[in-house]
């Protein structure tokens, strides 16, 4: 039998290092290359592991965005993967977390219904937005169970998983059952270069496009005109006071000219 | 719901309400100044009764107690159930929660039961109802815009101060909520074993780099970070080298921090790094390349080499501490 394995990928600028467009007040993405959002190979490779975990797996990557996001389901089936799903076209831009996670638990409703899913896997965060709430939102537009910051899937079979949360003072483990959304860390593994046979099947892969209207949601609830928080501009941060360089001729002077300093501050 | 309330939503970690709990009811201050609506706050906690009066003496108005043994360990889909069941019952406009692991997972799933839009990390709150949070990897600010009569909002750490007692204590009241049946459920908790202070909450930290050398270089970092009762950070290069644990990792694939105090020892400071630091409030950088990015940006510049230089700052510290502080 095996599981199901959905991975939700994301398609952002390859730098996130942008200027902001004055007339706008957006970051400049144009022109800039688009990757598969960094964080999302431990959620590809996590699934791929899987498949090599259990028997008979069979691991689907999803995107929301523009069309031009089929290139990060393609790195996606490189990395081995079996194929992918494109929820495309100019309706889902500009969406936030709200609207996209609604969005991809409509194509996960719709992957459930042709072959029951087990586990969804998603990335820490994107590099752009980076809220880090989309896969705990999807779980929650489709009453699944979640768990995010999941360093290790424990055990896991077609009906329960046990999985290993990273908290700030410890570790949780969380009994899911399935199916569930399941958000990593990197500490979950090391992603490993596609593989040449992987990159010959994603030169072939072919990808179903889901329309909204196909997913049964219409154009309000998704992208722009279905999102709930707005960035309605953005700016650079302030820039630092210029700093001062402590000088001294022994280290012990530095230090006690640094200390100075800090108890002057009230920093210590 | 009239959506007329700003509430603050406390989630009880191992039985006592973190640090950032009182951060979140600053901010509820602010806000509700702003906005001219009342402040309340809900405590989610198998002990939801004993902690509530901490939070209804600073200045809450009223404090929802909601008391469950499914709220022993933290699952956020019963805690979302349960801080729903608190948005509605105040009527709430904005719903305020911690920036960590358990305030984030809540709050995705809290922002889909209330239909609100939902913004993470905030550094700033604004008087016009919008706030400000990190934008690409914190290279950017952006400004945000709440589309929905409700809006979920989890606080960056240390953006506010920890609210002090003030003013006549608010009333504290218990609230149900039906928990249904869960499909996630928290089996067991392993405690980190050592005595560190963690990042998030620290006023001060000390971080190591690759200029340190190897896991010994980490050593005088973590003597140092001792004698101020700060937390040790790293950067990626030194925790993919094996030389101490992921957990430290400060940067774009680690934790975001802004403690009063950031010391940066053999951190050259990229991108990756930077974006994860530098809304600390003072950073001072010891490095021996007064030319990276780092040193640049610092507040504070010590050049040398940190083998020196960190033990005779951690002896400065020390007998700074151990003697009257002459103004």
């Amino acid at each position: 039998m095996g599981l199901h394995i959905v991975v939700c990928v994301k398609s952002t600028p390859s730098s996130v290092n942008l200027p902001v467009d004055a007339a706008t007040g957006q970051p400049k993405t144009a022109g800039v290359p688009a990757i598969m959002n960094p964080y999302d190979e431990y959620a590809v490779e996590e699934a791929v592991r899987l498949k090599e975990r259990v028997a008979g797996s069979t691991a689907t990557v999803v995107t929301v965005g523009a069309e031009s996001a089929a290139e990060v389901l393609r790195e996606a089936v490189a990395r081995g993967c079996d194929g992918g799903v494109l929820v495309a076209g100019p309706e889902f831009e500009g969406g936030d977390s709200y609207a996209t996670s609604l969005a991809l638990s409509a194509a996960i409703k719709k992957l459930h219904s042709e072959k029951p899913v087990h586990l969804v896997l998603f990335g820490k965060n994107t590099s752009d937005a980076g809220a880090g709430v989309v896969g705990s939102q999807t779980a929650a537009w489709l009453d699944w169970a979640s768990a995010s910051a999941v360093k290790k899937i424990e055990t896991v079979d077609e009906s329960s998983a046990r999985v290993l949360r990273t908290m700030e003072d410890g570790v949780d483990a969380v009994d899911l059952t399935l199916p569930a959304c399941v958000s990593t860390v990197k500490e979950i593994n090391e992603p490993r270069l596609p593989s040449l046979k992987g990159k010959m099947a994603a030169k072939k892969a072919v990808f179903p496009k889901w329309t909204a209207a196909e997913l049964g949601l219409q154009a309000g609830q998704v992208g722009k005109a279905g999102a709930a928080a707005v960035t309605v501009k953005a700016a650079t941060p302030p820039a630092r006071p210029a700093g001062v360089t402590v000088e001294g001729a022994s280290a012990s002077e530095k230090a006690q000219k640094l200390v100075d300093i800090l108890i002057e501050r009230k920093l210590i | 719901m009239n959506n007329n309330g700003i509430l603050v939503v406390a989630v009880s970690s191992r039985g006592v309400l973190p640090p950032a709990t009182y951060e979140l009811v600053s901010a509820g201050r602010a806000l509700a100044a702003a906005l001219k609506q009342p402040l309340y706050a809900a405590v989610l906690s198998e002990k939801a009764s004993a902690l509530a009066p901490e939070l209804a003496a600073r200045g809450v108005e009223k404090v929802y107690a909601v008391e469950s043994p499914a709220l022993a360990g933290f699952c956020a889909e019963t805690f979302a159930k349960a801080a729903a069941a608190a948005a509605e019952k105040a009527g709430a406009s904005r719903v305020l929660l911690a920036s960590n692991v358990a305030g984030r997972e809540l709050a995705a799933r809290l922002a889909v039961l209330l239909k609100a839009g939902l913004a993470a990390d905030v550094s700033e709150l604004l008087p016009d109802g919008k706030v400000r949070r990190p934008y690409y990897s914190g290279n950017l600010v952006a400004e945000v815009e709440f589309k929905t009569p409700v809006a979920v909002m989890t606080m960056a750490p240390m953006a506010y101060p920890r609210a002090e007692k003030a003013g006549a204590p608010g009333g504290v009241e218990a609230l149900a909520f039906d928990a249904g049946a869960p499909k996630t459920k928290f089996a067991s908790f392993q405690p980190e074993t050592s005595n560190e202070i963690d990042m998030g909450s620290a006023e001060r930290i000390v971080a190591g780099g690759r200029g340190l050398g190897g896991p010994d270089g980490f050593k005088p970092v973590f003597a140092l970070a001792h004698a101020l009762g700060a937390a040790v950070g790293a950067s990626r290069a030194a925790v993919d080298a094996g030389w101490i644990p992921y957990k430290h990792q400060v940067g774009l694939t680690g934790r975001s921090v802004r403690p009063k105090l950031y010391l940066a020892v053999g951190i050259s400071g990229q991108i990756q790094h930077l974006a994860g630091m530098s809304s600390s409030g003072t950073i001072v950088a010891v490095n021996t390349d007064k030319d990276c990015p780092l040193m640049q940006m610092a507040n504070v510049a010590v050049q040398g080499d940190y083998a020196e230089l960190i033990p005779a700052i951690t002896e400065e510290v020390k007998k700074r501490k151990g003697a009257p502080v002459s103004a």
